[in-house]
Order: structure tokens, then sequence, then C-alpha cells
């Protein structure tokens, strides 16, 4: 009797697991979620970079949105067209993007919505929690993408992008992290999705913010800024990076850095550009008294046009610029302020 | 926390730094027949498990540095190398082609490593990337699998018996974590500068153990989870034009390149 119920049951369930696959097979295209990034309320850009390549795939998208209080942040990705729901959880450790944390909400997310894709910006956050979920659930995560091809293919720079690699997963389920700068961010407008509050998931609390200090600075964030003006060891002090910031305010610029120049002092480490800094791509990037080693040139080599102020006229940063000037910075910045 | 404090230190051989990477005809990957040496994130995280090593002497703790490999023979010579900076034994998780070993692969490897161990540790200390893949991930993938707490791109460590302090670089600034042994750090550039391996530490290096284990001692599938269909080189740049003075640049800008 016990017997029959139990194989009665084992029948059900894998009726309704046939079923459900069934179900997802007849739906088009992915069944992406989109673990969304915010800070001080508001979403952050790689975020809406992501979910252009999220959209890419085609299929639904589900944004996650975890923090001390998701409700506004949920809101407001809930406007962007291709956002088919919204899902929140709430707890203060994933308002610092505490990595053990957020990675169980990943896995409790997952495990309950069987998702096909989970995507999320290549920033800091989404480096430091996707691998840890990934390895929760035992996927390969696909890094840094710049381009997706279908479902299960994507290209992806390596060895400091002078490489350009195509790959194609194995795993039913497929983590993404996304070069911001690589795909155009979605703008707000023609979505209404629903926003539904996730299970409480367990906290693991084994890790506690202590604190930060974040760079303050009025002009544009330098990943997303259109006109980067760059500093390196030729500033020859970080007194001398005033002269960027006079040309960068004339022209609305962020000013970012060269290795050399974050490890003389000159700036925050923050502002560096490079294969382990920041990645960049505006429209403009002047690179002043910046060499042009492999490391750096792969933080910003796809900016749309790049000058190069140097004055030593044999630096590789030459090869790669638009628009190369061979003079002292010293004099052709103050010039170059003056007559813009 | 055992006793000593044991830091187990991941170190990879790659294509050297200063190289410039060319794709191979077949366009398959790139050229690795080419200088190859310590990841330079790794050299930061063995200088460090060695700072650390060099405190706690200061304060009479014993530390054990351990340094491990997954590749090739040839990384044994990378290993040799941190034996020379000062780690004090290794491990060789010999894998018969690196050029497809993924980090999902050598973190299952690591935490099997850690599982099979006697001589547990309390600490592994990761670069936060390898700068031929730069996928970033395995650090993290090992702590999600030995279910330890992370503390990735650290630019400051502290630890104070079981407490760990840690400084990371994020978008934006700085942040500081605190959390307990058992944990993993990935190293950021700006941790420390790590040191040259002298003379004498070099041949005394070649000295130190240094185990040989096989993936199949460990009960791991190292078999990719991500095919590579194809490396392209990158879209070439159209550069090099030089002007003259400061006011054909802005002409330039202005009506050429229309950026300004």
């Amino acid at each position: 009797m016990s017997l029959s119920i139990a194989t009665g049951l084992r029948a059900i369930r894998q009726t309704s697991v046939a079923f459900g696959r069934r179900g997802y097979a007849a739906a088009a295209g992915a069944n992406t979620l989109l673990l969304v990034e915010h800070k001080d309320g508001a979403i952050t850009g790689a975020t809406l970079n992501a979910l252009t390549a999220a959209k890419a795939m085609g299929g639904n998208i589900t944004a996650l949105v975890a923090g001390e209080a998701p409700e506004a942040v949920a809101k407001a990705i809930a406007e962007f067209e291709g956002v088919s729901k919204v899902l929140t959880a709430s707890d203060a450790s994933y308002e610092k993007n505490v990595a053990e944390d957020l990675a169980a909400l990943l896995v409790a997310v997952q495990e309950k919505n069987a998702f096909s894709h989970i995507f999320a910006g290549h920033t800091a956050v989404g480096k430091n929690v996707i691998p840890r979920a990934a390895a929760l659930l035992d996927v390969a995560p696909i890094s840094d993408i710049i381009k997706v091809e279908s479902e299960d293919t994507f290209v992806r720079p390596i060895f400091a992008g002078n490489a350009i690699a195509t790959v194609k997963s194995s795993d039913a389920l497929k983590f993404v992290t996304v070069r911001a700068t690589a795909f155009e961010s979605a703008v707000s407008g023609g979505g209404a999705a629903a926003v539904e509050t996730v299970a409480e998931s367990p906290k693991v609390g084994v890790t506690q913010w202590a604190g930060e200090e974040i760079q303050k600075s009025d002009r544009p964030e330098l990943a997303s800024a259109k006109r980067v003006i760059s500093g390196g060891r030729g500033m020859k002090s970080g007194e001398n990076f005033e002269l960027l910031y006079k040309l960068a305010d004339k022209i609305g610029a962020a000013v970012g850095a060269s290795r050399a120049a974050v490890d003389a002092g000159f700036v925050d480490n923050s502002l560096q550009v490079g294969q382990t800094g920041k990645i960049v791509a505006p429209e403009l990037y002047v690179a002043v008294g910046i060499s042009g080693a492999i490391q750096h040139l792969a933080g910003m080599k796809d900016s749309k046009t790049i000058v190069a102020i140097n004055k030593d006229a044999d630096a590789p940063i030459f090869q790669v610029a638009d628009y190369g000037l061979v003079e002292d910075l010293f004099k052709a910045v103050p010039e170059l302020t003056e007559k813009l | 926390m055992s006793n000593p404090l044991r830091i187990f230190v991941p170190v990879k051989r790659v294509v050297d730094f200063a190289v410039k990477v060319r794709v191979n005809p077949a366009k398959t990957d790139v050229d690795r027949n080419v200088k190859h040496s310590m990841n330079p994130f790794d050299e930061i995280a063995v200088e460090e498990a060695v700072r650390i090593k060099e405190a706690k002497k200061a304060e009479k703790k014993e530390v054990e540095v351990v340094a491990i490999s997954c590749g090739t023979a040839k990384a044994q010579e990378t290993l040799r190398t941190a034996l020379a900076m000062g780690a004090d034994r290794a491990v060789h998780v010999e894998v018969k082609d690196d050029a497809t070993l993924q980090p999902l692969a050598v973190a299952k490897l690591l935490k099997a490593f850690t599982d099979k161990e006697e001589k547990k540790p309390d600490l592994f200390i990761l670069g936060k990337q390898a700068i031929d893949d730069d996928a970033n991930q395995t650090g993290q993938m090992l702590a999600g699998l030995l279910n330890w707490p992370q503390t990735t791109f650290a630019s400051k460590v502290t630890i104070e018996n079981e407490a760990l302090k840690v400084t990371r670089e994020i978008d934006g600034g700085l942040e500081t974590l605190e959390t307990k042994i058992p944990a993993i750090i990935t190293t950021d550039l700006r941790l420390n500068e790590p040191r040259y391996a002298s003379l004498p530490n070099i041949m005394k290096a070649k000295k130190k153990p240094l185990v040989k284990i096989t993936p199949e001692d460990l009960g791991i599938d190292v078999s990719p989870r991500i095919q590579t269909i194809k490396v392209e080189e990158p879209a070439k740049r159209e550069g090099g034009r030089k002007v003259e003075s400061v006011d054909e640049l802005v002409d330039k800008l202005k009506n050429e390149a229309k950026v300004l």
C-alpha cells in the first residue's frame, strides 16, 4: 500500500517535471535573471548595459533587486522595456553586497525558478558574487562578455584584450558577467513589470561590512563618461594632475590614470584604467604622459577617438592614437585648455 | 585555527605580462611558445603569505606557507619561484593540458586537496585574476565550494587570531570587511610589492619539498565546461597619425573627429 502511494507520488512528480521542461522549451528563447546592482538608491550603469546584453538573447528577463529597502529600485527597474518580472529580497547584508549572503540568495532564487541564464555587470560586485554562486550550482561562469552570439555562445577578450575568444558553454545554466562598454545602456520606459518578494533565504552572516571610503567627485563617472582625460607617470606629481582636472572640467570629462600614476600615489586606485582597473570606451580618450603599456591599452583601446600627448615620439601609445602630439605635456595641456 | 597557521597559495604559470601575444594560425588559441612566468597577482599572494609568516614570527607564532600549482610539468618552475620567495613546501597537481584547465576545475582540485590533506589550511591567498584568461573566478569559486568567507581584491590584510580584516578595492574607492578564518583572500595590485628571490634562496628552494599529485588522485574531472570555438586578433586601430601643434589638434578634434 505505502509502496504504491510512493510510486504514484513519484509518477506525479515525474510528470510535473516533464511538463515543466516542456513548458520551458516551448517558451521563446532564454529565461534570464538579471542581478540589479545599485548604490544609494540608484541602479548602477553596468546593470543597464547587462540588461541590453540579456535582451540580445530574446526571451524573458526577471530582475532581482536585493537590498535593505529594495522597493524603490525595484520600481525603477520594472519600468525598463524587456523586464517581465522583478523580484525583491530585503536584508542589510544585501545592501552592502556581502558575497556570502548574496550568492546564497542567488542559489535560492535559482533553485526555485530554474532560470536558463543569470546575468550581471562585470563590476567589483558582479566579479565578487557571480563566481561564488556559480560554483555553488556547479556551473562554469563566463566573465566579461563583449558580445552575445547565441544563448550558449559568447565573445570575450583574453590576454588583456590581445585576443578575442568565442566560447560556448555546455552547462544547462549560464552565469555571465557583461563588459559595460560593449553594450548600449538600456533606456527606461515601456515596461511595467510586476514586483514580487522572494522567500527569505538563510543568511550566512559570517562577514560583516565595516565601512568604506568612496572617492567623491563632481566629474562624470569614469566607466561611463563620454570623455576621459588620463594621466601617467609623465605627470610627475599629484599636484600636477590639477592641469588635467582643469582640462577635464572645461570639456566635461572624467579623469583616469595609468598604473604608474596610481602606484606613485598621484591619484586614487579607483581611477586606474587598464586590464586590472576600469575598462573605458569613451568617445574621446586623451592620454597624457602615458607610454601605453599592454595593460593600459587593455582598458581604453576601444575608445572612439584616442589622443596622445607625450614628449617621447616612440611611446607605444602613438601606435593606437588617432591624433598624437609630441610635446611636453606641461606646455601642451595648459595651451589645449586655453584654446578649447 | 591550526597550529601552525597554515596558508595555501595557489600560483599559476602564465605567458609573461610583457609578451604581446599573437593568435595562432589555426585561430584556436594564442601562440604559447613564448616566455612564461608566475602570474603577477600570484606573486603578490606569495609575498603576502611570506610577510604574514615573518610578522607572526616576531610574535612567536609559526606559519607554514604552501604553494600549489595546477598545470603541466612546467608548473614546477613556478612552484620553485614561490619556494625561493619563501614558501615552505609545494604541491604540484599535474594535468596534461593546462590551456583547457578552467577556473571551476582548479577550484574543485583545490577543494578536493583541502578535504584530503591532513595539514589543513586556515587561509587561501590567491591572485584576483590570471592575466591569461582574465577570468577573475577561482578564489570566489573555491570559497563557495569550501563554504568559507571570501575577501576579494584585497589591498590590506590584518589577521588577529581568528579575526580577519580586509580592505578591498571596489568601484569608486575602498571598503573594509571583517570575517573569520578559515577564509579566502584574493590579492589586488596594491596589496604589496613582491620581493625578488635572491640567488641563495633560489638554491635553497631546490631542496624544499615538492610533491606531485594528479586530478585522478583527487577524484576530480578537469574536462572543460566551456569550449573555445575560435580565437581571433582584436580589431586593428588605425592609429599613428601625428599632429604638429595644439591648434592642429583642436582643429582635428572639432572638425574631423567631431568629438568636441
